[in-house]
């Protein structure tokens, strides 16, 4: 076994997967970041409002006013430098850095999908893809007479793969709830209203075209990362990869996501292709051919750190292994309480909505009123507040101390809530009889948690 | 392999074609034989016989309390006409209120009619002025229905103190400023209610697509904002102290003539509830509406329809609310428990409408145009 490990972790396999991934990743990251600038989101999400919510722990992380512009730019700056291939491994790290950093400002704004780039970024830091086809290769064999590595180990390839099928795998799994599979929920509710969809939006009214699409949904996701490893399948999978990426593109206010996804998936292909799509661009960008094709194979310069590398690697993949299920060391519904719900692929997954209005007591004179939402949040932040606990805990504190800056004593901070999920009735959500102000957030179940009045079976 | 880049090519070229956040609008073919809920009839409906019919009604009140305004400018003897076609303007805009889209949306209508309490500072300061530009948004709460209020009410302790300032040294620039406030207000009234008997009824209704910018979630957001808002909050909430922890019964509406605030809420919860059924305007007559909208997507909780749910909560808020004394003297009195017990019945709807209703009928409030996942 151990045996086989070391074998393993000594195989080589050829470098251009790696070179046409960096390439289409850095490309893709740059157009995301010049999207999101050019929308205004930057002023609109983390210049404008004057308060943000933070990941536990992470507090501290903070945007920089009008600077923050120069977050992006040194984000975006670094997806050029991956692109080119140009620096590489400083390059990749400062992205996984500034892009980690914006996407920890504010909770609001978490997306499954920005923490998959997080992620990936993270692992591309071990994985050598700089080494050929880019700056770095040209300028090593100019500088002195050695030759750029053809060969890379085969587990840096395999790793992008392996994140892939977790990502797919667990949104898979995530699927396999009575919701999702018996009542078609939330796509109930999400497909007719898409019915003005060129084609097949009268379709989409259908319930049995909801029903369609849900186990549709769920078995691609579970089979795709093995269909596209087998290379008989692997054609039709990548057709399915579209299929299905379009198909959420159209329906779904989604971004840059399944375009990601859909150049993700050519990691699959075999070196063959990969060589193909290399050499026609080199052809373009006049790359000398002969460093496309040498015999050199990737060294680590010393051995102690190529263990420390794959022992990082191997970290991070016992934390992905295990991250999603962590809801299990909770009571209730995960749905309702979100005790574990991010980090977790859970994507598309439920139609939850609230809405939420503190009652603030002046413990000292008796006053109380009500605060106003719009006073203090952006509408993008009270939608999300209002139906996540973590969110409504960490606002009733900014209202606490807010409040009592304007001279009022003891603050209490109470909540009436209401959170209708998946087509159900609203129902109460937070304990109105619970002073939120006197609760320190944790790790630790949310007891102030009205429970959920239904029951969703299913992993 | 040629085959599999022609593919990605066909997608990303797909892709490009739509844009992040498309409008399509559908031809009217008007075939709803499956399943899905025809929303241009709701939007007719919505424009022909509420929206269109309101804003005609309207505009007719308007017109008359310009001539009663200007009858009075033009003999100071008498308040009761004008006070009665004032009353009635503003009963009748109580119905209106809400379509804060369009046309109203972009002369900012109600921000120019009702803005109270009114700025008596500003209102003598204008009038000693003699000059004013009530295109300012400055003079918003110098003019509409709240001023009126004060230059027909406010002036003096009694009718006879009143007439004393229109016919006194100053009662030439206060009969000015009073026919400039009506004269202000009904340009702005005819200058809708035209767009809406002009080109703007046909783009209401074509754009009867699903998305942020489509007719429905825009109204129906707008419908949400002016219930919380204008009618919850405004007519109810603040002056009940729920936001400030004081009463403050000078934030009332009507606050000079006075006993007119809580039927002016209770028209607006009619106006509100008669939208949500798709009533038409001054008729019985019942159109496709929210409520059939809901009922088309079987919105069923816990075994009963929302929209019988939403229904019996605007029944039950309006008794609530009737069943009160006249806000002024609930608010006056010791104890504003009752009053607080009523506002609550009518938050109560909020979260239906808020929560409840717009998720089932997947349109999202005060869109925020960012990615989901």
């Amino acid at each position: 076994m151990i045996q086989q490990v070391k074998r393993y972790l000594n195989t080589q396999g050829e470098a251009a997967p790696l070179a046409v991934f960096r390439v289409s990743f850095g490309l893709l990251m740059l157009a995301s970041l010049i999207r999101f600038w050019s929308y205004g989101w930057i002023e609109k999400f983390y210049i404008s409002p004057s308060f943000h919510f933070t990941f536990y722990g992470f507090e501290w992380v903070r945007p920089f006013g009008n600077y923050t512009y120069l977050l992006f730019a040194i984000c975006a700056f670094s997806t050029i430098m991956i692109t080119l291939g140009y620096k590489y491994r400083l390059a990749i790290t400062l992205f996984f850095l500034s892009f980690t950093y914006i996407e920890l400002m504010d909770k609001t704004m978490y997306l499954n999908h920005y923490y998959f780039i997080s992620m990936l970024s993270f692992l591309m830091i071990f994985i050598p893809a700089g080494s050929y086809f880019s700056i770095d290769a040209l300028q090593l064999s100019r500088k002195r007479t050695t030759t750029p590595i053809q060969f890379v180990p085969r587990w840096t390839i395999d790793s992008i793969k392996l994140l892939l099928g977790i990502v797919y795998v667990y949104a898979g799994l995530a699927k396999l709830n009575s919701d999702w599979l018996l009542e078609a929920m939330p796509l109930k509710i999400w497909l007719p209203s898409k019915f003005d969809i060129p084609l097949i939006g009268d379709l989409l009214g259908q319930e049995w075209v909801q029903h369609v699409f849900s186990w549709f949904g769920a078995g691609y996701d579970l089979f795709i990362p093995f269909l596209l490893l087998w290379r008989k399948s692997r054609p039709f999978a990548f057709i399915m990869v579209i299929i299905f990426h379009v198909l959420t593109r159209v329906l779904f206010p989604i971004g840059m996501f399944p375009y990601v996804m859909i150049v993700s998936a050519l990691i699959f292909f075999d070196a063959g292709f990969h060589k193909r799509i290399i050499y026609a661009f080199a052809k373009a960008v006049k790359y000398p051919q002969q460093l496309l094709e040498t015999t050199q194979h990737y060294t680590f310069r010393n051995s102690n750190l190529a263990k420390v590398s794959v022992i990082i690697v191997a970290m991070f993949f016992a934390i992905q292994l295990l991250l999603p299920w962590r809801y299990l060391a909770y009571p209730g519904e995960l749905f309702w309480t979100e005790e574990g719900y991010r980090f977790s692929w859970r994507v598309m997954l439920m139609e939850k909505s609230g809405y939420a209005q503190f009652k603030i007591v002046d413990g000292v004179s008796g006053k109380r009123f009500y605060a106003d939402n719009t006073d203090f949040l952006t509408p993008l932040q009270e939608k999300q507040m209002s139906f996540q606990p973590d969110f409504i805990l960490e606002y009733a504190h900014y209202l606490r101390d807010h409040f009592e800056s304007q001279g009022h004593q003891e603050v209490e901070v109470y909540v009436e809530s209401y959170v209708a999920l998946n087509g159900r009735l609203s129902t109460t959500y937070i304990d109105p009889k619970v002073d939120l102000a006197q609760i320190e957030d944790s790790f630790a179940h949310k007891n102030w948690i009205i429970p959920f009045t239904d029951e969703i079976k299913g992993l | 392999m040629k085959k599999i880049f022609g593919i990605i090519a066909i997608a990303l070229f797909f892709y490009a074609c739509g844009s992040d956040d498309t409008t399509i609008t559908t031809d009217d073919s008007g075939s709803d034989n499956t399943g899905n809920f025809d929303r241009s009839a709701m939007l007719t409906n919505w424009a022909d016989n509420i929206i269109v019919p309101g804003y005609v009604d309207f505009n007719a009140k308007v017109n008359t309390l310009e001539s009663a305004t200007a009858a009075f400018t033009a003999d100071a003897s008498d308040l009761t006409a004008v006070r009665a076609a004032w009353v009635d303007a503003y009963t009748t805009w109580q119905r209106v209120s809400m379509f804060e889209i369009g046309p109203a949306e972009t002369v900012n209508l109600r921000l120019n009619v009702n803005i109270y309490p009114a700025n008596v500072t500003t209102i003598e300061n204008n009038i000693d002025n003699g000059s004013y530009d009530f295109e300012l948004s400055s003079n918003r709460s110098a003019k509409g229905f709240p001023a009126i209020d004060y230059l027909l009410y406010g002036l003096g302790a009694d009718e006879t103190a009143i007439l004393a300032v229109y016919n006194g040294t100053d009662g030439a620039a206060y009969k000015q400023y009073l026919n400039d406030v009506v004269a202000d207000m009904k340009q702005l009234t005819a200058s809708v209610l035209s767009e809406w008997q002009g080109s703007y009824r046909a783009t209401f209704i074509d754009n009867d697509g699903a998305s942020a910018t489509a007719s429905t979630d825009r109204l129906v957001n707008d419908y949400i904002f002016y219930y919380e808002k204008f009618l919850r909050a405004g007519k109810m909430g603040i002056p009940g102290g729920v936001f400030s922890g004081n009463v403050e019964v000078g934030n009332l509406e009507a606050l000079y003539a006075g006993d007119l605030s809580k039927e002016f809420f209770l028209v607006g919860l009619d106006a509100t509830q008669d939208f949500f059924n798709g009533i038409a305007y001054n008729t019985s007559a019942q159109g496709e509406s929210l409520s059939s909208y809901l009922e088309e997507l079987n919105a069923i909780k816990d075994g009963v329809d929302l929209s019988d749910i939403i229904n019996s909560q605007f029944d039950v808020a309006r008794t609530s609310v009737a069943a009160l004394g006249s806000f002024e003297s609930e608010l006056t009195e010791n104890s504003t428990v009752s009053f607080l017990e009523s506002y609550n019945e009518v938050q109560r709807l909020v979260p239906l409408l808020k929560v409840d209703m717009v998720s089932a009928m997947s349109i999202s409030i005060d869109f925020a145009d960012a990615d989901g996942d």
